[in-house]
């Protein structure tokens, strides 16, 4: 089988990082994937314009999970500005594969929600990409 | 009966010469919708290619001949499931369209506020969303049946409990769950709600294809069906009404070929079931349900019944012998009760990794909510589910393909 399902995918499915709340998040954003019911909430700690901690809780596929635990260590650390401009090739960098339409949604759950809840901690509205994420 | 030969049946479906993944394709996914015969896909492109015309209109050969064609098409689907004649069989786009053309017909039309629609817990979206959307319109409202989950059943104390407090003018259900693959007894479901003077529609999307259904025995009022669950087109599918039920309802689509005259400040209906087609009808579509009729026909219903039964028995099997597969629906004692429908989830593996790595390896299964989020997440407590689904041309090496790829996907996520 092609990398769908490589080991990096399974681990970060099987030990998740950054999975859990936090005491008390600037936000909390959840999000739903209607076709398959897989579900994220994301706590999000920020501080001076960026992301000082960051976990999440959630219940879906191998995809949709290990694509959060990996973009929640990503992030740590990065301004606001610079999530506002990150898009599917970030995501498709970081898990190392392009799921294919089938499954994109899978994979882009978590940075979906991480946009959303940046925006809204900045007080706008989320744009066209992030909702089409 | 003459036994079912899936190895020869596939040969008239060019699909199955298709690789997917440089693998040959096992196509366990009937339910979401079949796949075709040569003598469907020949039969459109024939009235394409040689009578292609409107119907009902030209004064000529080839419109005579498309007209012919169509109308014993609905001859076909009508000695399919017992009608009286064509007058009764009315051609929509599919078994969502036959609902709802009830909800905002007859229904519109005979309930009022307050009156109850009964439906089960049972059902797909698509005979639930039509009964809200009335709600709102009417102010009726809409009680569902619960589910004995110790028989993966309706709950029949519960459903002459609800006859008898909410007296219902309609008890919509489905005939064989998308789901959970149970076969409701809606004869006997019809009788009590006829006592209480009910009338009642069934659901037939998954029995039709699969079963012998006769609208005289069930004693059915309206059913719904897909052609293309059935090897036909898609965009055409059936509602069955009773003759005099639809003589007594106003159409929902007014304009061409549902009328017989037009004066300037009303009209006169067509004759059934002409007055609810309105305007040009999808002609391939009804040619193309005429072949896959034919297909079937000529096979059997109790052919591919028992088939589907056998299929199923072998398969339940063969999951019952993998260790952290669950399966839903009734048991494999209980076979005669189900049909091919098979919904699995696999201990900590997420039905959408399933149905990729199924992929992987040529076979299409489902993965979700099936179009039944109060069933799947409400009564059986699953995000989603994985779901296998069987046809004439699906064999045992099929099912075999099925349970090595669950264990390809146990051993990636090192459940072994
Ligand atoms: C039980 C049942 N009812 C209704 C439908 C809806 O059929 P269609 O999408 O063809 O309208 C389906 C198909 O998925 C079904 O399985």
């Amino acid at each position: 089988m092609d990398n769908l399902f490589a080991e990096q995918i399974i681990s970060n499915y099987e030990h998740p990082h950054n999975k859990g709340k936090i005491a008390n998040p600037t936000v909390t954003q959840h999000e739903f994937n209607p076709t398959c019911g897989d579900e994220l909430t994301l706590y999000l700690k920020i501080k001076d314009g960026k992301i000082s901690d960051v976990k999440f809780e959630g219940d879906g596929c191998a995809i949709s999970m290990a694509s959060a635990s990996m973009l929640t260590d990503l992030v740590k650390g990065k301004s606001l500005a610079e999530i506002e401009k990150m898009g599917v090739k970030d995501i498709i960098d970081l898990i190392g594969l392009d799921p294919g339409p089938a499954r994109l949604k899978c994979a882009t759950l978590s940075l979906r929600t991480l946009k959303e809840a940046v925006f809204i901690s900045e007080h706008k509205k989320p744009d066209l990409a992030t909702k089409q994420l | 009966m003459t036994m079912i030969n899936p190895g020869k049946i596939k040969k008239d479906f060019p699909i199955f010469r298709v690789k997917v993944h440089g693998k040959p394709l096992t196509y366990l996914d009937s339910a979401a919708t079949s796949q075709k015969p040569m003598q469907v896909i020949d039969a459109i492109s024939n009235y394409y290619r040689t009578y292609n015309a409107n119907i009902h209109r030209g004064i000529y050969e080839i419109s005579e001949k498309a007209t012919e064609a169509y109308v014993e098409s609905k001859r076909k689907v009508a000695k399919l499931i017992n009608a009286k004649g064509i007058e009764e069989i009315v051609y929509v786009r599919n078994t969502t369209e036959a609902i709802n053309l009830v909800a905002l017909s007859w229904a519109e039309q005979n309930l009022k506020k307050g009156d109850v629609v009964l439906i089960t817990e049972m059902e797909h979206h698509s005979n639930i969303v039509p009964w809200q959307l009335l709600a709102r319109r009417k102010g009726i409202s809409f009680k569902y049946v619960r589910i004995n989950s110790a028989k993966d059943g309706l709950d029949m104390e519960d459903f002459k409990e609800k006859l008898e407090e909410y007296r219902p003018k309609l008890v919509s259900v489905v005939h064989a769950s998308n789901v959970l693959g149970t076969i409701n007894d809606v004869k006997s479901i019809a009788r009590s709600s006829h006592k209480y003077g009910a009338k009642v529609l069934v659901d037939g999307a998954q029995s039709v294809p699969h079963m012998r259904v006769d609208v005289s025995e069930i004693g059915c009022d309206f059913l719904a069906f897909s052609g293309h669950k059935m090897l036909g087109p898609a965009g055409i599918g059936v509602l069955y009404a009773r003759s005099d039920i639809l003589n007594e309802t106003e159409p929902m689509f007014g304009g061409g070929d549902m009328i017989k005259d037009v004066s300037l400040n009303s009209s006169v209906w067509n004759d059934l079931p002409w007055k609810f087609e309105a305007g040009t009808s999808n002609i391939e579509g009804g040619i193309g349900l005429g072949a896959a009729v034919d297909y079937l026909s000529k096979l059997g219903m109790q052919s591919i019944r028992k088939h589907e039964e056998e299929l199923t028995r072998y398969a339940l099997n063969s999951l019952s012998e993998i260790k952290g597969v669950k399966v839903y629906g009734p048991g494999i004692k209980n076979v005669n009760d189900r049909v091919g429908v098979i919904s699995f989830s696999l201990q900590g593996v997420h039905s959408h990794d399933i149905a990729s790595i199924f992929d992987r390896e040529g076979i299409a299964i489902r993965a979700g909510h099936h179009c039944a989020i109060p069933l799947v997440r409400g009564v059986l407590g699953e995000p989603s589910l994985s779901r296998m689904s069987f046809y004439i041309y699906n064999s045992e090496s099929d099912i075999d393909r099925a349970a090595s790829a669950i264990l390809k996907a146990k051993e990636i996520f090192k459940m072994v």
